[in-house]
């Protein structure tokens, strides 16, 4: 795997890519991305190049990767999928989720990692995907709200206790207090109701729901 | 574009080895950046407020990483995470005012995230500067915070010199108290710092927090096992339990015998632009016994010579109930 971070050494020029890459124009990398598969919806649609597209505005560095800099093609383990996607390096996982995988369940609240509405699992563990960078995650398994229901559509024990419990209220915080319930019960099976507070409180909530998340984390954990 | 748009484009590298790393630093001296957890870069760069050409990820490295227990305490590499510290089995046997620190820093999600050495060479978190405003330590000639208009209530009590801002670190207090070395590499080789002497103020270097230099890589941190065991008290008091940085910190570590004071090493953050170590109050307790008398003689000294800013002084009685406990309830 050319893009694996033990096999392209710190300074392994990228051998592909590079030619195809350095003309890309705005046009053809918006063309090229929804050629891809990716849906951007319409009021994203100017945050989506500002944050995801090197030649917009002075956001972008040259084109062409200097020498020894990462490759900008990665395969990325999302929910299960090996996921083939072009990232730029100073993207963070949030913006590669929703702009490039159209994986738009992982919000973005504050994008300064004091909110945890882009709480998603990497590697079983809680980040907040809005303050990680995406080339920092080569080989490892990303999980977001989309990857937890079953193939047949039934829920994680997580989302029903979230349901049962009547959990969110405007719904903006709820995936990412799914995934930090998910990962703390994945650690801790049979938490006390402190060891969940605690799990919890990198997850704000403006709607105040905070007990009823605390009664739905207690319920799928008596129910795991 | 406005500030709080996207981050601006940089270079990114990502050597998988110490060599390769310091190469690249030299290569692009102040224009590189060295990244670990990135919870406090990315801040920056996406506030446009710093923006390297060259950013070196030193993620890959396997010489930075790994806690291991030597003939003479524990050393614990650079870009050993939060929560590792904070559970380590080893560390909270024999150092849990540093477990304790690491796990009251910010959020889990942060924690996991984030490395010890990131948090020791974190920047100021004065927000004037972190806004971008071009204070002194931004290069500046003028400090907004310690204006007529300036809001300071986070800022500093000593040690002031044109910039009023503290430490925000928790686990630097942790590591003064125990007196730990701070392995420090670059492409000279390697060289071993005092925790104490590796922070520095800004009458020293306004523009930086610690003695490191551009092509400097903080390599491990090594804690002496004399205090492995003592007794240790750690509190810090912030805003909010979750994410807020110390008003005031505290973290003490004393050796006792019956209940006379034999050695004390105490330490407080959110004071000064460096963790302030309390000579004063070390040298007034040291051989006294554990009475309330010692309390108050302690907590008096502890802030002599504050000089608070226009917000701060809720800050002196603070630090002085921290200091009592601190030594009472060790
Ligand atoms: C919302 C929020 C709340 C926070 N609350 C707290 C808190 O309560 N207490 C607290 O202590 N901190 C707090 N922090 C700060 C956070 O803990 C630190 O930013 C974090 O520990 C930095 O570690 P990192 O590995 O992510 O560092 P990075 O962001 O990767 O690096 C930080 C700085 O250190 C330098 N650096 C990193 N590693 C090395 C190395 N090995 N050698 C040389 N230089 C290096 C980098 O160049 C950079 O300048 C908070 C941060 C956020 C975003
Ligand atoms: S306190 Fe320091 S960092 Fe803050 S505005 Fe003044 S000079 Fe700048
Ligand atoms: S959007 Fe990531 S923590 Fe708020
Ligand atoms: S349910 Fe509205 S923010 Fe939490």
């Amino acid at each position: 795997m050319s893009d694996d971070m033990n096999n392209s050494g710190p300074y392994s020029a990228s051998p592909t890519a590079v030619s195809t890459r350095s003309r890309t124009s705005r046009r053809n990398f918006i063309k090229g991305v929804i050629a891809s598969g990716a849906t951007v919806s319409a009021g994203g649609y100017l945050m989506t190049m500002a944050g995801c597209s090197s030649d917009s505005g002075d956001g972008g560095s040259a084109s062409a990767p200097a020498p020894g800099t990462v490759e900008r093609m990665l395969v990325l383990n999302v929910n299960g999928e090996r996921r083939t996607v072009d990232v730029l390096p100073q993207e963070t996982l949030a913006m590669t989720l929703r702009y490039k995988l159209s994986l738009t369940g992982t919000k973005l609240g504050c994008d300064r990692g004091e909110c945890g509405a882009c709480t998603v699992l990497i590697d079983d563990v809680a980040y907040n995907a809005c303050s990680v960078l995406t080339h920092t995650l080569r080989g490892r398994n990303v999980m977001t709200i989309e990857g937890l229901a079953a193939a047949d559509g039934s829920l994680h024990p997580v989302q029903q206790a979230f349901i049962d419990e009547l959990g969110p209220q405007c719904g903006f915080c709820t995936p990412g207090q799914v995934m930090s319930a998910v990962a703390l019960l994945k650690e801790n099976p049979r938490p006390s109701r402190q060891q969940a507070r605690e799990a919890m409180a990198g997850n704000l909530c403006r709607c105040g729901a905070y007990d009823n998340y605390l009664n739905a984390v207690m319920r799928a954990a008596r129910g795991a | 574009m406005a500030r709080g748009d996207m981050m601006k484009g940089f270079e990114l590298y990502q050597p998988a080895d110490l060599d390769n790393a310091l190469s690249l630093l030299d290569k692009f001296g102040e224009e590189s950046w060295k990244l670990a957890g990135g919870q406090d870069s990315l801040d920056w760069f996406k506030d446009r407020a710093k923006q390297p050409k060259a950013v070196i990820d030193l993620g890959g490295i396997q010489a930075l990483r790994g806690i291991t227990e030597t003939a003479d305490g524990i050393e614990i590499g650079a870009l050993t995470t939060l929560r590792e510290v904070a559970t380590n089995a080893a560390i909270n046997a024999k150092f849990p005012l540093l477990g304790t620190a690491a796990s009251r820093v910010a959020s889990p999600q942060i924690r996991n995230q984030a490395t010890l050495g990131g948090n020791l060479c974190q920047d100021a978190r004065c927000w004037y500067y972190r806004y971008g405003l071009d204070c002194y330590r931004a290069g500046g000639n003028k400090c907004y915070a310690d204006s007529p208009e300036g809001v300071n209530r986070e800022h500093c009590l000593f040690g002031a010199d044109r910039c009023v801002a503290v430490t925000p670190s928790d686990t630097a207090v942790a590591l003064v108290a125990l007196d730990a070395r701070m392995v420090v590499v670059n492409k000279d080789g390697e060289r071993e710092i005092a925790a104490e002497n590796f922070f520095i103020g800004p009458d020293v270097n306004i523009t930086r927090m610690t003695v490191l230099e551009p092509g400097d890589i903080l390599k491990s941190v090594r804690i002496p096992a004399t205090w492995a065991g003592a007794r240790w008290y750690f509190e810090k008091v912030a805003d909010r339990n979750t994410w807020d940085f110390a008003l005031v910190n505290v973290a003490s570590v004393i050796k006792l015998t019956g209940s006379t004071i034999d050695d004390i090493r105490i330490v407080c953050g959110g004071v000064q632009c460096v963790p302030r170590r309390l000579t004063v109050v070390e040298e007034v307790v040291k051989g006294s016994v554990r009475n309330d008398e010692t309390f108050e003689l302690a907590a008096q000294s502890a802030s002599r010579g504050a000089t608070p800013l226009n917000y701060n002084h809720f800050k002196i009685p603070l630090m002085e109930n921290l200091v009592r406990r601190a030594i009472r309830d060790a």
